[in-house]
């Protein structure tokens, strides 16, 4: 009985005299002061894992020769059926895509076609930021991949020394 | 004395009202972006977050560019809405929360209506407001909106009896219903402590949690309740409208934290002995006050209806009422003038009393 009332007393002088409130208060101020958790995103950014899997790329050989033998791997790998490759025989005899299409509006961003590739063709790059106005930007052919592949091959290569230890 | 013309008669005091009513109107609109600016900058900060900062320096125009956007979007008017009363509500919204700045007195004799009966004046129009919201759910034709109105009135109406006998108990004290004179009755010689925050401390977190109430702020934000009634009453509106609503929400916001300054922490009256009062301590006193709204906004959590309700009706009015009788009891036997009040202010009171 005796406990109970107590414990009455004191949930009404809580209530009454807002303790909980200036508890709260005093948690949001200290808070207030407190460094910021989020980073000013567009002219600040996050670190990346080197197997960070973004935007796709094709790569190509020091002396400029394209990686990609046309073997197909990663079309059959692909759950999400998001590639596309037609293949021919080059007049140098060897062998080439004529057709390399990614519809990155079906791709899931496994990373599948990346560890299918004998000859580290396709790879997934850091660039997340591929947003675009609409749909269509997001089929990308051989062409755009390919340039992808120039724009970020001092990235690709990087990431792949630094991981290539532990595939 | 020359013969009275229609420029004269007319023209001429019209136009010096309309100066005034902009003199009011622009400062309290353009500081308003401001204070909506420091509104979310204060929660962010809370929460770990960095709020605006692209806008303009330290994202300081934020508030502009928000303005712009909602200005120049289309205004989506559901087929089933009642057209007229649909438009209607937030220009009923925005206007009864812009006229009731008119009694609000800045600095002394700075008031646009200097009424006899101001807070009674002020007290209509934020209980009118509640009509703009209504109108808004139910023209909507569609159930958020709908449940979203009744609750806003429900809610209103229960906190509006409680603020009515808090100010009653502060008029009692003060003898009118001028909100300048209840400025200068709390010019005492005990500076901070002759403001009624300290003589009527429990009515003053009374009025704050009231107030709260009164506006829908957080955390009695149930009318507008994001994650559950969407935006409660606002569903249906976009653009435009849906702006009007926002400033009038907001113009309400500070009206209520103008009125806290004014009827507890002195209004233009400074707190350092020796520094001049003037407009500047007014708005330092409504800026700390939002300072506190938004950090309730920030800290605690939303009540439960029956909750908000059971606090409305079974602790603010008994409560209230009980220090209206205290007060009436204590002014019976002297008041508290006695001790606050200075020699000139004694002469002010017995002349107000002799007339």
């Amino acid at each position: 009985m005796a406990t109970a009332t107590k414990f009455r007393m004191d949930k009404a002088i809580r209530y009454f005299l807002l303790l909980d409130f200036i508890k709260g208060f005093s948690l949001g101020m200290k808070y207030f002061f407190k460094p910021k958790a989020t980073l000013n995103y567009p002219f600040e950014k996050g670190p990346l894992s080197p197997r960070f899997r973004g935007e796709h790329a094709l790569r190509r050989y020091a002396n400029g020769e394209e990686r990609c033998i046309a073997c197909k791997l990663c079309e059959a790998v692909c759950p999400a059926q998001a590639i596309t490759i037609e293949a021919a025989v080059r007049d140098d005899g060897s062998r080439r895509t004529t057709r390399y299409d990614i519809d990155m509006t079906k791709c899931i961003y496994c990373g599948f076609c990346q560890e299918a590739c004998p000859v580290d063709a396709i790879v997934e790059g850091p660039n997340f930021e591929f947003a675009t106005e609409t749909r269509e930007e997001l089929f990308y052919n051989k062409d755009k991949l390919l340039e992808n592949g120039e724009r970020w091959e001092r990235e690709i290569a990087r990431n792949l020394e630094l991981d290539a230890p532990y595939r | 004395m020359t013969e009275p013309t229609f420029l004269s008669e007319y023209l001429l005091p019209g136009g010096w009202i309309l100066l005034q009513c902009l003199l009011v109107l622009v400062p309290v609109l353009v500081s308003l972006a401001f204070l909506l600016y420091m509104d979310r900058k204060v929660w962010a900060a809370v929460q770990l977050r960095r709020g605006p900062n692209v806008v303009g320096p330290f994202g300081l125009l934020q508030s502009f560019a928000d303005f712009g956007k909602f200005v120049l979007k289309e205004i989506v008017i559901p087929a089933g809405a009642d057209k007229v009363v649909f438009l209607l509500a937030p220009f009923i919204a925005f206007v009864l929360a812009v006229i009731a700045w008119a009694a609000i007195p800045f600095a002394d004799g700075w008031v646009v209506a200097d009424l006899n009966v101001g807070i009674l004046y002020i007290l209509a129009m934020s209980s009118l407001g509640v009509l703009g919201v209504i109108l808004g759910g139910w023209a909507s034709n569609s159930k958020y909106p709908f449940l979203g109105g009744l609750r806003s009135a429900a809610q209103m109406v229960s906190y509006e009896v409680s603020i009515g006998f808090i100010l009653i108990s502060v008029l009692l004290t003060v003898g009118s219903l001028n909100l300048s004179d209840v400025v200068r009755a709390q010019d005492g010689k005990l500076w901070i402590f002759s403001w009624y925050w300290f003589w009527h401390l429990p009515m003053f977190v009374l009025f704050f949690i009231s107030a709260l109430a009164e506006t829908n702020r957080p955390p009695f934000d149930l009318p507008e309740a994001e994650s559950e009634l969407v935006a409660g009453y606002q569903v249906e509106y976009s653009s435009t409208p849906y702006l009007l609503f926002m400033i009038g929400e907001y113009m309400n916001i500070v009206l209520m934290c103008a009125m806290t300054s004014i009827l507890f922490l002195g209004g233009w009256l400074s707190p350092i002995p020796g520094l001049p009062d003037g407009l500047f301590w007014m708005v330092i006193k409504i800026v700390l006050v939002f300072f506190m709204f938004a950090m309730v906004k920030a800290i605690v959590p939303r009540y439960r209806y029956d909750q908000l309700m059971r606090l409305g009706w079974k602790v603010f009015l008994p409560f209230s009422l009980a220090w209206v009788v205290f007060t009436a009891a204590v002014m019976k036997l002297g008041g508290i003038d006695p001790w606050t009040a200075t020699e000139a202010g004694k002469a002010a009171l017995a002349a107000r009393s002799g007339s």
